[in-house]
């Protein structure tokens, strides 16, 4: 029943190097969707209206279609048009792309919440629109936004999950090698699950715990699972 | 390859991808219901049990855990894998779905059990009469969000070599190579079973809804 | 020689290290309007949640009528059908009509037709002026409807007392005369009513003896006219004059 904690002895280390690759993935997406977002909630907030709608339908589509649709489209697809990516840089842009949807509406839902009143205070001392929005409303957005925006990491951490169908040699990927060497799939991938686990309860609490040490009471916002 | 071939495929790969929803979402929700119960009314042991059970299943990459369940399956009976897939995948999504119900149960509970018990009501009338008539209703917005995961989610199953509307699309690509189409189709196909979803849940929101004054 | 329908012998609730009360010893005799009243956190809605087992006391006995409701095995269903509870925030079942809410513990509990409930609850929603409100949802209603709604939905049970928990305390000053009203209306009747309240008139008014509860104890008890008047002890009088001056100028307020 319990011999697939043998595999950690016998496949560790190439876990260990596919954990890497699914950290980076993460860390790689979340920057990306993170100035990615933010302009996407600004255009969304403060934009004209073609530029708000344009936002809006932006967020709409990437939440509306399965992120393996969307990483095959930029793998597969862009390359007719002429875009060839490696699978990595096809892997952090469908990441990034994704998750710049999900981060936008955590920041326009902060955005919203500090509302017009701190926009028109702002403007009742002579700043400019833009100056308002970076020097009054962004600075605290960004801190009320955290309780909710903290979801985003640990979520991207499980969606990397995927980028092994387009080979990126990730956790997963050194999972299904192992798998085909041992023929034990079920044992394995309990195995890279447990690698998995593990990440996600280290990065939840070092999340709780910036979380601690920003908090900001009162204030919640949808979160993604 | 002809417009009618590309169709034809396109629009088998659909059945498919709405086959695999249409089972993995409501067996997720039974077994969630049934899960999200044991916790809130099951006593102690039920609910340490259920949140261990809630925070292993969520804390796996959805895929991992499919494969886990799928191979599983596959291994304990002679299922196809269409059939293996979708009930993994209703798995998957029973410990979300778990949770949403539980949310909306905690919420009604309290009090509204209270008036019950006090007019004479039994636990399990109170539950069955007062409490869950209540906690669907708050449970289906958040519950329309799952299911728009569900339907995203049903493109892993591809990985299991379930014909939906991803593997028809990689099949029609490689054949035609025009992979470029063949996934934006299927994109679309996805956006449009998640949009009509959404706005049919939400109808049924507006319809459940119980008046009040603004 | 008056009937004892309510009898509270040696009662103590702990939660924990927390006393609420100890040792408490109550009679209410049949068709009598009891009102408690102290401050607040002196056990007096705990008193009303054990008399109606939604909580369990941790010591002495309860006799409703001649039955011991505290003793092992009693069914508590069976007993919460013959005490009608009013609660300060109402709880309302938000999904059902008024008319439903009345209804429920008829054809659920009762087991009655639904003809037949329909038709008592459409007694009782008349009995609390709310005939023409039957279709409305507690949303459409104002607190001092949906107040009046609790007190039908505990009368249709035919209970043998009615438990009122603090309730006007959540309504807004100029809906409480309407709750007030009925519940003034319901003690004429004759019938058995145990009210905890800051109402001091209501008290004053309606009341055959009036408790005062503090820190766990029964200070003192009495008629209103004693009460009022004659208080035996400092901390009554005290207390009694707080009460009347701060609620006195909350209705001065209100104006």
């Amino acid at each position: 029943m319990l011999t697939w904690l043998g595999y950690f002895e016998r496949f560790g280390k190439n876990f260990l190097r596919g954990a890497g690759v699914t950290l980076e993935l993460t860390a790689v997406g979340l920057a990306i969707g993170f100035v990615l977002g933010l302009l996407l909630a600004l255009a969304r907030c403060y934009g004209p209206k073609w530029l708000q709608q344009l936002a809006g339908g932006y967020i709409a589509v990437f939440r509306g279609t399965p992120l393996l649709v969307q990483l095959f489209i930029i793998y597969y697809g862009l390359p007719e048009l002429g875009l060839t990516f490696s699978q990595n840089m096809a892997a952090y842009l469908a990441l990034g792309l994704n998750s710049a949807a999900y981060q936008a509406e955590y920041l326009r839902g902060s955005i919203n919440a500090i509302g017009s009143a701190q926009m028109q205070a702002g403007r009742s001392i002579g700043l400019s629109k833009w100056q308002t929005i970076g020097y009054v409303v962004l600075p605290q957005a960004l801190r009320l936004a955290l309780p909710s925006w903290s979801n985003e990491p640990i979520s991207l951490l499980k969606t990397t999950a995927i980028v092994f169908l387009i080979a990126v040699q990730d956790l997963m990927a050194e999972g299904k090698r192992a798998a085909t060497a041992t023929f034990d799939f079920v044992g394995v991938y309990l195995a890279v699950a447990v690698v998995y686990l593990v990440m996600v309860f280290a990065l939840d609490a070092l999340l709780k715990f910036l979380e601690r040490k920003t908090k900001i009471p009162g204030m919640d916002v949808e979160t993604r699972r | 390859m002809d417009f009618g071939q590309f169709i034809s495929y396109i629009a088998s790969g659909t059945i498919y991808t709405v086959g695999v929803t249409l089972i993995a979402l409501p067996s997720g929700l039974l077994i969630g219901t049934m899960l999200a119960l044991l916790y809130v009314y099951g006593g102690k042991t039920a609910a340490r049990v259920m949140n261990l059970y809630s925070t292993i299943f969520r804390g796996i990459p959805p895929i991992v855990l499919l494969f886990i369940l799928f191979f599983a399956v596959s291994k304990g009976i002679n299922l196809s894998a269409f059939w293996a897939g979708s009930l993994s995948l209703g798995m998957v999504s029973s410990a979300y779905q778990m949770e949403i119900v539980r949310g909306a149960l905690l919420s009604v509970s309290g009090d509204q059990l209270m008036g019950a018990r006090a007019v004479g009501l039994g636990r399990l009338q109170a539950i069955r009469y007062v409490v869950l008539p209540q906690a669907v209703r708050l449970a289906i917005p958040p519950w329309s969000n799952e299911a728009a995961i569900v339907i995203k989610d049903s493109s892993l199953v591809y990985a299991l070599g379930v014909p939906e509307i991803l593997r028809k699309a990689q099949l029609i690509g490689a054949s035609s190579q025009r992979y470029l189409l063949a996934y934006l189709s299927a994109a679309v196909i996805y956006f449009l079973l998640v949009f009509a979803t959404t706005k049919l849940l939400n109808m049924l929101e507006k319809k459940l809804a119980i008046p009040s004054n603004p | 020689m008056p009937k004892p329908i309510l009898t509270i012998k040696n009662l103590t609730k702990t939660y924990g290290e927390n006393v609420i009360f100890q040792h408490l010893d109550l009679t209410v005799n049949e068709g009598d309007t009891i009102v408690i009243i102290g401050p607040s956190g002196t056990g007096k809605s705990t008193l009303l949640r054990c008399v109606n087992l939604l909580t369990r006391p941790n010591d002495g006995q309860i006799w409703l009528d001649d039955m011991e409701i505290t003793a092992k095995g009693t069914d508590e269903d069976q007993v919460r059908q013959h005490i009608g509870m009013v609660f300060q925030n109402f709880l309302l079942f938000n999904h059902l009509t008024a008319l439903g809410n009345v209804k429920l513990g008829l054809t659920r509990v009762k087991k009655m037709s639904d003809e037949a409930a329909t038709k008592k609850a459409m007694h009782e929603l008349a009995r609390v002026g709310l005939a023409d409100r039957a279709n409305h949802y507690p949303g459409q209603l104002s607190g001092g409807q949906q107040q009046r709604v609790g007190i039908a939905r505990a009368l249709a049970m035919d209970p043998r007392i009615m438990l009122f928990d603090e309730p006007t305390s959540a309504l807004d000053p100029e809906l409480i005369g309407e709750v007030l009203e009925v519940m003034r209306q319901l003690s004429l009747d004759g019938m058995t009513m145990l009210v905890v309240t800051h109402e001091m008139g209501f008290a004053r008014e309606v009341a055959d003896r009036i408790v005062f509860m503090e820190k766990g104890y029964i200070v003192e008890e009495g008629s209103p006219d004693e009460m009022f008047n004659h208080p035996k002890f400092p901390r009554t009088r005290e207390f009694l004059w707080k009460i009347t001056e701060l609620y006195g100028k909350k209705e001065k307020d209100a104006e």
